[in-house]
C-alpha cells in the first residue's frame, strides 16, 4: 500500500504517493528525477548515494524514502548556485579529485558533511571524514587533496567575509 | 535488490510502538537506525511483514548519570555517544567505541539500541555490555547483559518487546579496545576489551563465536599477578570460533590472545 511522504529536496518541498520499500535513493533518482545521486553497491557500503538529510550525511540506499518524512534533504544537484560551482565541486575539479566521476556525487556531500563539523580538518581527519566511501580509479590522494583545497578556500571566503555558496552548513 | 513488500508504520511513543508491534504480530520488526536491518531485507535474508519505525520516539534519545550509571536512550546514535561529553567522562570506552563503528554516514543513524537487539557476533556494544555488567531495559522488563546475548543474531526478545534503555556502569578507569580489521569501516575479525573496575580487570573478546565472550580466565590470571603477556594466553581457552571469509578459526584464536595482550598493555600504559 503506497503511503504518502512529503519532504524537501535541495530547497523545494515535494509531495509523492510511494511505496514504503522505496528506498531514499531510489525515490530521488526515480521519483524526483535526481539522477546525481548513484548506486554503487547493494550492500550499504560504497557512499556513491551519500546525501544529506537535515545536514547530515546518510547512506541514501539504507534509509526508506517514507523515513524522509519532513526531512529536509540535500543531493549533488542542491549545491552549486547558477553557474558557481560549490567550493568543493570546484576543488575536485581544481585538483582532479575524479577520474570517471562514479563515486564523486557521494565523495563531495560526504566532504561537505565534514566540513560542516570540522571547518580545517588535518589530512587523518578527512582519510577518517571519508571513510565510508570507496573510489575504485582516481585514488584518494586527490580527492584528499580537494577537500583540503576547499576546506582552505571556504575558510578563506569566510574570513573575508564573503557568504559561502549553498551546501549544508 | 529491493526489499519485499511491507506495511510500514511510524510510532511516537514507546507505548504506540508497543501496541503496533502486538497488532503487527510475530513477523513485524522494529526499524531504528536500520543498518543491520535494512541491508537485511535488500538481500531478501529478512522479509518482515510489518516494520514499526521507532525514529520518531523522542522519549528514547537521551544520556544520562544517574544513581552511579550511566543510562543511554535505545535510539541515541553511535555519532552521539562518539560525541557526548558524558559518555567520554563516565564511560570513555564507550564513546571510543562508537568512534571506530562504521563510517560517518553509518554513525549518523545506527543507534545503540538497534546493535543490542541485532546481537550480531561482530557487535563491539554487546561486548562492552557483557564485561561491564549492562542492562538492557525493555518495554516489558531487564534483562542483565549475560542472559541478553543468546546466540548469533539472538536474544530473548519477544515479537512486542522493544529496547528501551542500555544502563551501564560508571567506569572511566583505564581502559582499551581493539579492533581488527582490514578496512576502517569494516566490523571486526576479532575484538577484544580491557576495562578496570573497581581495581579488576575486565576482559572481553568479540567475534571469536557466536555470543560476545567474557574472558575470565584472563581476569583470574591478572588478578593473580599474572604478567598481561602471560595472562593474554588464557585468551583463547575455551573459545571455538567459526572461520569466516576472513580467517581461519586457528587465527582468530592468535587474534584473540595478541589483542587481550595488547589491549591489557596499552589500556595500563
Amino acid at each position: 500500500m503506497k503511503r504518502k511522504v512529503a519532504l524537501t529536496v535541495n530547497g523545494s518541498r515535494r509531495e509523492d504517493e510511494v511505496e514504503p520499500r522505496l528506498l531514499l535513493v531510489h525515490y530521488l533518482r526515480d521519483v524526483a528525477g535526481l539522477t546525481g545521486t548513484h548506486i554503487g553497491c547493494d550492500t550499504s557500503q560504497c557512499g556513491a548515494c551519500t546525501v544529506l538529510v537535515d545536514g547530515k550525511a546518510v547512506k541514501s540506499c539504507t534509509l526508506f524514502a517514507v523515513q524522509a518524512q519532513d526531512a529536509e534533504v540535500e543531493t549533488i544537484e542542491g549545491l552549486a548556485t547558477g553557474d558557481q560551482l560549490h567550493p568543493l565541486q570546484q576543488a575536485f575539479w581544481d585538483n582532479h579529485g575524479l577520474q570517471c566521476g562514479y563515486c564523486t556525487p557521494g565523495f563531495i556531500m560526504a566532504g561537505v558533511y565534514l566540513l560542516s563539523q570540522n571547518p580545517n580538518p588535518t589530512d587523518d581527519e578527512i582519510r577518517k571524514g571519508l571513510e565510508g566511501n570507496l573510489c575504485r580509479c582516481t585514488g584518494y590522494v586527490n580527492i584528499i587533496k580537494s577537500v583540503k583545497d576547499a576546506a582552505q578556500k571556504m575558510g578563506a571566503a569566510k574570513g573575508a567575509g564573503t557568504p559561502v555558496a549553498a551546501g549544508g552548513e | 535488490m529491493i526489499p519485499a513488500a511491507f506495511e510500514y508504520e511510524r510510532a511516537t511513543s514507546v507505548q504506540q510502538a508497543s501496541e503496533l508491534l502486538q497488532r503487527f504480530g510475530e513477523d513485524a520488526k522494529v526499524l531504528a537506525g536500520g543498518h543491520s536491518l535494512i541491508p537485511l531485507m535488500r538481500l531478501r535474508l529478512s522479509q518482515p511483514s510489518a516494520l514499526v519505525d521507532i525514529n520518531p520516539i523522542k522519549e528514547l534519545d537521551y544520556i544520562t548519570v544517574e544513581g552511579g550509571k550511566l543510562r543511554v536512550g535505545a535510539l541515541v546514535r553511535h555519532v552521539q555517544l562518539q560525541n557526548s561529553d558524558t559518555v567520554k567522562q563516565n564511560l570513555p570506552i564507550l564513546a571510543e567505541v562508537a568512534d571506530e563503528v562504521g563510517d560517518n554516514q553509518v554513525r549518523n543513524l545506527g543507534s545503540i539500541g538497534g546493535v543490542m537487539a541485532h546481537a550480531d557476533a561482530a557487535g563491539d556494544y554487546p561486548t562492552l555490555a557483557l564485561i561491564l555488567d549492562a542492562e538492557i531495559v525493555t518495554n516489558k522488563r531487564r534483562h542483565a547483559a549475560k542472559d541478553f546475548f543468546k546466540d548469533i543474531f539472538t536474544t530473548p526478545l519477544e515479537h512486542d518487546e522493544l529496547v528501551c534503555e542500555v544502563v551501564f556502569p560508571i567506569a572511566n578507569g583505564p581502559h582499551k579496545y581493539i579492533k581488527f580489521r582490514r578496512r576502517l569501516f569494516d566490523w571486526a575479525i576479532v575484538g577484544a576489551a580491557a576495562q578496570k573496575v573497581d581495581g579488576g580487570w575486565r576482559i572481553g573478546l568479540t567475534n571469536v563465536g557466536p555470543t560476545p565472550v567474557r574472558s575470565t580466565a584472563v581476569e583470574q590470571a591478572l588478578a593473580s599477578g599474572a604478567s598481561p603477556a602471560d595472562a593474554a594466553e588464557h585468551a583463547s581457552d575455551g573459545l571455538n570460533p567459526s572461520a569466516d571469509l576472513r580467517a581461519s578459526a586457528d587465527y582468530k584464536k592468535h587474534l584473540a590472545r595478541v589483542l587481550t595482550r595488547r589491549a591489557i598493555e596499552q589500556a595500563s600504559a
